[in-house]
């Protein structure tokens, strides 16, 4: 059925057959009615935006919840997956967006986790070991079983939980956003590993909103949205443009607009930053970057490579150990954080429910978080609610921030609305810089189309932004100019219109630029 | 001085701190295993001290020590019950639950003792099992080899702790589950059943630091043990949650109550002193406790229940 693959037959019984899954959440229904298959040695992707039902269904399969309707078929019988143990024994193998993987143990033993071992109640781990090697010889999978999980880059930590599936010899691989965290070379080299796999008559459920990735890995593409199936369709018979529709079922337009040229002026500099890390070792290092008024500069970078610690040095989260920030000719390293957003920074974190926003706090105490005691909502010591509320109705209307009401707890929000309401709230200030951390990360296409809008029009009005993220596709959309870290040093800055996936890829991996 | 710094002295001051570490040992012992499943049990106290009150209630009754000794086991395995039900299925918090656990041990104790026995009653002590061959030995066998079997238990059990807990799989287990308890979760390890086993161990070995105390000491009393357990809740994070480690921090304990004790003794130590002395060995706690804590890290899951799916 498919030519990328001559051991996919359609002809072949299914190995999984899911059947009318349906499961309902208080208030939500994340998969309703959804059939899906998997041929031995076939990649059956599965694409929707962030809650269309793919990680539910996922879950169902490996154990995790069990589902309200519908049943699950595993080479033509019947089975009740209740738990992960019942998901393993039936080689069913699942690789998490988030790794699963015990930092404080060694490669071999987070392999030999939860396994009987050949020497009874005490461990094998040489035999592990020895296992370990003949199948990273296999696969071309290098890694050290002696290596500690935390000594390992991420992409290390990929191959580990690839052993750890093979070594459970699972036949049916479930895998999570696999390449959010690889450079582009990367992906193709795990790609090669993958159609190893396939080769060898196992299936693959992929997990993916690159487009890209989708239609050169696939054999088929399921797509899901609001938790039903849309439909399954071949990389043959659609374009990236049709699925994209698809899955969010209205046409995609794109944002790149015209925009005026930015100015020379530099609003933030810095100069020979050193930063520490969190296991000890400087996780920025002789770090030089600047941004100019009225420019977005995006930083791309794999994750974890100083992007995180990038921003909470510039916003007085992480102290600096060398070097200077300035803010248009103000020194502003080591100052505190409020300190940094009097002066006219302001910032969107990474991580959006635990730095950005309080779940249990309303939408209207999230949006005055960072000024309750300003005049302006306060007075000698006194919330001056009404004009909070005033202050938050504004923008929560200006913003298109679909909340039921202002006082609702934020945590009731889709990631794209307290997205949006933390943007608001960090651009009301009329900030000289903005620093936005993986701004639409885990946000849906539609969200993410209107805050890209608000970040170009702040843009526009001369702010000057700085946008961090792992997402290629983003940086390329946004940015004037493009920074890339690589284990926390810049690997240089190249215009837009210089740059190709290609290039970004090959500093994101630590080669310079060599211009 | 000179004539007081004999080598008498000195071995009998070393032998009396390896005796006065035992009960130390084995409570935080059994606090490191919970701990490094991610089970934090702030109950040690209460659960020595109840192990303590029924194994004196049952040597006293039976006048048989070794009855006694497992009485302070099932002590501690029925209070590790109570505390692995609440706290793995039920996710109770775990601080709030273990003070509970204590001040029960502490009720209860009191109150069983003022109602079953009122006035204390001396019961049968341990007597010592000088090792074969090895007690013989000048100097070293005296300070070692000459001691009750608790010691030599406590002091076995050390090694066989780090021997579950780095080399078998239960141990592997215990490890990742303290750790990431959602990828043992994924891996098919029950998350649950290993805390469960654990909290059980644990509050066993408490259950017995409360027996070898009564036992040693021959006696009971309202609040025996004096917040002993509370101090081995430190030693397992003086010793950095490993079993030498962990013994390492309780003979430091016991050889420096050891120490003031003999200075009391030959009078080094003024009378008005000797209640400042006697909070020595906390306060020295206390500063070994800031210079090491901050060189390891503690069971990235520890008093974090698990719940399964995101």
């Amino acid at each position: 059925m498919s030519t990328a693959n001559p051991v996919a037959q359609a002809d072949a019984p299914p190995m999984l057959e899911m059947r009318g899954i349906t499961k309902r959440f208080p208030g939500v229904i994340a998969n309703e009615n959804v059939t899906f298959d998997v041929h031995p040695g076939e990649v059956h992707t599965l694409l929707g935006e962030n809650g269309a039902g793919k990680s539910t269904l996922m879950k169902i399969l490996y154990g995790l919840y069990q589902p309200d309707e519908g049943e699950v078929f595993l080479n033509g019988e019947q089975v009740k997956l209740q738990s992960p143990s019942d998901a393993i024994e039936h080689r069913i193998g699942m690789i998490h967006q988030h790794f699963m993987l015990v930092p404080t143990l060694t490669v071999a033993e987070n392999v030999a986790l939860g396994l009987s071992s050949t020497r009874g109640p005490i461990t094998d781990l040489k035999h592990v070991s020895q296992k370990i090697k003949s199948l990273s010889d296999r696969y071309g999978l290098q890694v050290d079983p002696d290596s500690y999980i935390w000594q390992l880059a991420v992409g290390e930590r990929q191959r580990v939980e690839i052993i750890k599936a093979l070594y459970r010899d699972v036949q049916l691989l479930v895998l999570d956003e696999p390449t959010a965290v690889l450079t582009p070379q990367e992906v193709d080299d795990f790609f090669v590993i993958l159609r190893e796999m396939t080769s060898d008559g196992r299936g693959l459920i992929f997990i993916s909103h690159k487009m890209n990735e989708v239609m050169e890995l696939s054999d088929r593409i399921s797509v899901l949205r609001l938790g039903k199936l849309v439909g399954t369709t071949t990389p043959q018979q659609t374009t990236r443009q049709d699925l994209a529709q698809m899955m969010v079922g209205r046409e995609v337009q794109s944002i790149r607009a015209e925009r005026p040229a930015s100015s020379d002026q530099i609003a933030l500099n810095i100069q020979g930053l050193r930063v520490g890390g969190d296991r000890g070792v400087d996780a920025l290092v002789d770090f030089n970057l600047d941004v100019r008024q009225g420019e977005i500069l995006g930083v791309a970078g794999v994750s974890g490579n100083g992007q995180r610690e990038l921003a909470e040095a510039i916003t007085g989260l992480r102290p600096v150990k060398n070097g200077s920030i300035d803010l248009a000719g103000k020194a502003i390293a080591g100052l505190n954080p409020k300190q940094v957003r009097d002066a006219g920074i302001s910032f969107v974190p990474e991580e959006r429910m635990r730095d950005g926003a309080i779940g249990e706090f309303s939408v209207a105490d999230n949006i005055v978080l960072h000024n309750h005691s300003s005049e302006q909502f306060s007075r000698a010591g006194f919330l001056n609610f009404g004009a909070i509320r005033a202050h938050c109705a504004k923008l929560v209307e200006d913003f298109k921030v679909k909340t039921p009401t202002i006082d609702t707890p934020a945590k009731n929000l889709s990631g794209g609305n307290i997205q949006k309401f933390i943007i608001a709230r960090e651009l009301d200030s009329d900030p000289d810089v903005l620093i936005a951390a993986q701004p639409t990360r885990g946000v849906d296409i539609g969200a993410a189309e209107y805050i890209h809008s608000r970040l170009l029009s702040a843009r526009n009005a001369g702010t000057a932004i700085m946008v961090i993220s792992e997402d290629l596709d983003e940086v390329m959309l946004l940015a004037d100019r493009i920074a890339v870290v690589c284990q926390g040093r810049m690997m240089g800055v190249v215009d837009r219109a210089d740059a190709s996936r290609e290039k970004l890829g090959l500093m994101m991996a630590g080669v310079e630029s060599t211009d | 001085m000179s004539d007081i710094l004999t080598t008498t002295v000195i071995v009998a001051t070393i032998a009396s701190g390896i005796r006065l570490a035992t009960p130390f040992l084995l409570a935080s012992l059994g606090e490191a295993i919970g701990q490094r499943s991610g089970v934090l049990n702030l109950g040690v106290d209460g659960v020595m001290l109840l192990g303590a009150f029924c194994s004196y209630y049952v040597v006293l009754e039976t006048e048989n020590i070794w009855l006694g000794v497992l009485t302070g086991i099932a002590t501690g395995l029925i209070m590790g019950l109570f505390y692995a039900i609440i706290t793995v299925p039920l996710r109770a918090e775990q601080g709030v639950s273990g003070i509970g656990i204590y001040l029960f041990g502490l009720g209860m104790s009191d109150l069983l003792f003022q109602k079953l026995v009122g006035t204390p009653l001396p019961i049968d002590q341990f007597e010592e099992w000088p090792v074969p061959v090895l007690s013989e030995i000048p100097i070293v066998g005296e300070m070692l080899f000459q001691h009750t079997p608790m010691v030599y238990i406590a002091f076995l059990l050390v090694p066989v702790v780090a021997f579950i807990i780095n080399r078998t799989t239960f141990g592997l287990s215990v490890r990742a589950v303290g750790e990431s308890p959602e990828s043992a979760d994924s891996l098919g390890v029950s998350v649950g059943k290993v805390r469960f086993a654990t909290i059980m161990a644990g509050n066993s070995l408490a259950g017995l630091a409360g027996a070898a105390l009564a036992i040693e000491l021959g006696i009971f009393q309202q609040n025996l043990t004096n917040a002993m357990g509370f101090i081995a809740i430190a030693l397992v994070y003086f010793g950095a949650w490993r079993a030498p480690g962990v013994m390492a921090g309780s003979l430091l304990f016991g050889m420096i109550g050891a120490i003031v004790l003999q200075a009391k003794t030959l009078g080094l130590i003024p009378r008005a002193w000797s209640d400042i002395a006697a909070m020595a060995p906390a306060i020295i706690t206390i500063l070994a406790l800031i210079i090491v804590a901050n060189r390891f890290r503690q069971p990235a899951a520890l008093t974090k229940p698990y719940v399964r799916g995101d």
